[in-house]
């Protein structure tokens, strides 16, 4: 779909028809040799995944199917694939936007077996009590995990508190509390999967100049050829970063504003919209790299595999760098982790534990580095990356060879270095998190206003 | 239907007053019809309870609860959040919105559409060319309206064709933003998505013009604006009515062309408490809903009392 409305909206038409052509012929073969590729790794994941089970586990686990439900960008059909095949049960990934994600776990809680939850959703979840905890013990990297999700912190560096950390939605007392508890216990409510931090995609060739500030997107120069992100809850702090980039306003909590914050982003918000500053917002991955490719916008909020996308293309972007400095900037962190729904029990609940330990054993943390996100367990994804791939996603090192994205296309040339450095020097500058604020209906309502001005 | 309905059975009634000997055969009589009127709608019925009655019993009701604010209903009775929805300046901008575009739609479905319509009864001579040419223009709809809808993009857009083509023959320096992410672009997405609702019906009512008719006001010394004026617009009203309750309640109704062509800078009603729903506000979102479903009854039946489409149809 994408490729074919680029194809006619770009000064060469004939040209990029062509290449869209080639683009879905190759789609097909890269699937066939991503079949082959996932062939070999799940052999290697397998073997000691499947040998472990007794025979008689495996015939009984055979008829067991899971559904994990939850956005598109956490839950990817080829990573389900693959645990299908490494477990011997069935798996079932279904995709939803997050605003349907949540309402699906809430009022049907029985049609889902692993919700994919946010923090803020973790919360939710647990609130309502449609999730069941789950006991740490029986994770067996739990260990392993980076501290930045059991216990807040990471290389010494406290993880900032705005908005709702990992870390702060990961535990409660006992496995049916409704509500959080603030440091660990032996129950999770989600077991982290993939996270990152957000900052803003720009046209280096347009922008003229390295972005590392937020406050670039609110720039009067770049009227008309900003867009900033549609959805309330996460747009809404995009855009506190930049009136605090700019020096307008400090916040308290920009992950929980009070009213008076709320109104003063939003109308700040209403009086850009006036003076034209957005050409655009978006909503789905989709329509950001749309926008970007067509060259609607020059600068945008954006998630790191839609900079990656509008980079395939060979129109050059680059990820803004927006480490904290002053107390202001950073990054806005989120993070995807797996629930366990209540009515999950008996050899189900056991299969869920399997597929939760699977997640965490490497072949998933291999296959999301490439496209850019993370693992909370890096050691076991750095097994199934080559050393170029490691060397480029997560120490921020200069690519030691073509690096490819999950489906084997080239995506970056030798020697280019990874927007905003290595893993820790991005996650370390990451200022406040994916959230819903305790305010969320008020907010939802200035931002509709924001939306019909 | 109701008022028929009424009449018989006022007049079964009337009947069955004089003379109670007669009354058995005549309550037969009725009782069977009676079962065949039921066996007439059980189908509609059957299908209108349990997916629209139903769903909207339920909406109704939540929209009366209480919520703590994290999805969570307290079954109860509260007018909390009616009073927040018409309290509330927000849902008065976004209904001058939403009518905004449903005018805009309609005059332009209405016009290109009656035109269509016309050309088709009154110009295409061969009766089966008309059908052909007809059935033309249902092609478009082969294709999902999603499709057709973001087809538009590459065409609008900023580097799009006809800001290419403006550019090049030097009409324009600057492309045209206007164009695409704006109110046009949305009045344009839905005019073509719903230009054949007023298609089918106009032509369906002109269709039963009787060609006679317009032949004699010839005879007599018509203008064309005059047969159009006095024969061909009021003998198509059922069919132009019938168009306008399509277009509106489907604008009325929609969110999704609004999101995508106004680049979302645009909401209309149901955006809006779509994004309630987002946030786990339902009684709001909920009673939203009932008040957006008050205004479309109330303009379906406006619509209705200024043609009577029964009378019309079974003219």
């Amino acid at each position: 779909m994408s490729d074919k409305v680029k194809g006619t909206s770009t000064s060469d038409p004939v040209g990029t028809g062509a290449k869209a052509d080639v683009g879905s012929r190759k789609k097909l073969s890269r699937r066939t040799l991503l079949k082959g590729a996932a062939a070999v790794a799940g052999a290697a994941a397998g073997s000691d995944a499947i040998s472990g089970f007794p025979t008689i586990w495996a015939q009984e686990i055979k008829d067991i199917e899971l559904r994990h439900v939850g956005v598109s960008y956490s839950v990817v059909k080829a990573i389900g694939d693959q645990a299908a095949k490494d477990l011997g049960f069935k798996v079932t990934m279904q995709n939803l936007d997050t605003s349907a994600a949540i309402n699906r776990f809430i009022s049907q809680p029985n049609t889902v077996d692993i919700a994919d939850l946010e923090g803020w959703q973790a919360k939710l979840a647990a609130k309502r009590s449609v999730i069941q905890g789950i006991e740490v013990k029986k994770i067996k990297e739990f260990d392993n995990i980076l501290p930045i999700f059991t216990k807040g912190e990471i290389d010494g560096h406290k993880i900032p508190r705005q908005g709702i950390s990992p870390y702060e939605a990961m535990y409660i007392a006992k496995p049916d509390s409704a509500d959080l508890n603030d440091g660990v216990t032996e129950w999770a409510t989600f077991l982290p999967q993939v996270y990152n931090a957000d900052s803003i995609g720009y046209r280096p060739d347009l922008v003229g100049h390295e972005v590392t500030e937020w406050k670039d997107l609110i720039d009067p120069k770049f009227k008309g050829k900003a867009a900033i992100l549609d959805v309330p809850a996460i747009g809404i702090m995009d855009a506190a970063l930049c009136f605090e980039s700019a020096g307008l306003i400090k916040y308290g909590n920009k992950g929980n504003m009070t009213k008076e914050e709320i109104d003063f982003t939003c109308n700040k918000l209403i009086e850009l919209k006036k003076q034209g500053q957005f050409r655009a917002t978006w909503t789905t991955f989709d329509q950001s790299v749309q926008l970007m490719a067509a060259g609607e916008v020059v600068i945008q909020s954006m998630w790191s595999p839609a900079v990656a996308a509008v980079r395939v293309k060979e129109i050059p972007c680059v990820y803004a760098p927006v480490n904290v400095k002053n107390g202001k900037e950073g990054y806005r962190g989120w993070c995807n982790g797996m629930g366990l729904m209540k009515h999950l029990s008996g050899k189900k609940l056991d299969a869920a534990y399997e597929y939760l330990n699977w997640y965490l054993s490497g072949w998933q943390g291999g296959f999301v580095a490439r496209y850019g996100y993370y693992s909370p367990v890096p050691s076991t994804a750095k097994k199934f990356l080559t050393p170029a791939e490691w060397a480029f996603w997560y120490e921020g090192q200069p690519a030691p060879e073509v690096v490819n994205d999950p489906y084997g296309v080239p995506m970056e040339k030798t020697g280019t270095k990874r927007d905003g450095g290595s893993f820790l020097d991005r996650v370390k500058n990451i200022s406040c998190w994916n959230t819903l604020m305790d305010e969320a209906a008020y907010m939802n309502k200035r931002w509709n206003d924001f939306k019909v001005a | 239907m109701t008022r028929r309905c009424k009449r018989s059975d006022f007049e079964a009634f009337a009947d069955m007053q004089p003379g109670p000997s007669s009354a058995p055969s005549l309550a037969q009589t009725t009782s069977r019809a009676n079962l065949a009127g039921w066996l007439y709608v059980s189908p509609l019925v059957l299908v209108l309870v349990p997916f629209f009655v139903a769903p909207i019993l339920v909406v109704l009701a939540a929209s009366f609860f209480a919520t703590d604010g994290f999805g969570g209903l307290t079954p109860g009775f509260t007018l909390a959040s009616y009073v927040e929805v018409l309290h509330s300046a927000l849902t008065l901008k976004l209904y001058l919105a939403t009518i905004k575009f449903t005018l805009l739609t309609w005059v332009f479905t209405l016009i290109i559409g009656f035109f269509v319509a016309y050309f088709l009864v009154f110009h295409v001579r061969n009766q089966l060319l008309a059908i052909g040419l007809f059935l033309l223009c249902t092609v478009p709809f082969w294709t999902s309206n999603i499709i057709r809808m973001i087809s538009w993009i590459p065409l609008l857009g900023k580097e799009g064709l006809i800001n290419q083509a403006l550019l090049a023959t030097g009409v324009i320096r600057q492309p045209l933003e206007v164009l695409l992410f704006s109110d046009l672009a949305v009045v344009i997405a839905y005019v073509h998505q719903l230009t054949i609702f007023m298609i089918v019906p106009i032509f369906n009512s002109m269709a039963r013009i009787d060609k006679k008719l317009i032949e004699a006001a010839i005879d007599a010394g018509a203008s064309r604006f005059d047969i159009m004026r006095l024969i061909v617009v009021p003998m198509s009203k059922s069919g132009i009515a019938l168009g306008t309750i399509f277009v509106v309640s489907i604008v009325m109704g929609d969110f999704f062309v609004v999101k995508v062509m106004s680049g979302g800078g645009s909401a209309s009603v149901v955006s809006a408490f779509y994004e309630d729903v987002g946030v786990l506000q339902y009684p709001t979102a909920a009673a939203s809903a009932v008040l957006l479903t008050l205004v479309l009854v109330a303009i379906v039946s406006l619509i209705l009392r200024t043609v009577d489409i029964r009378q019309e149809i079974t003219r």
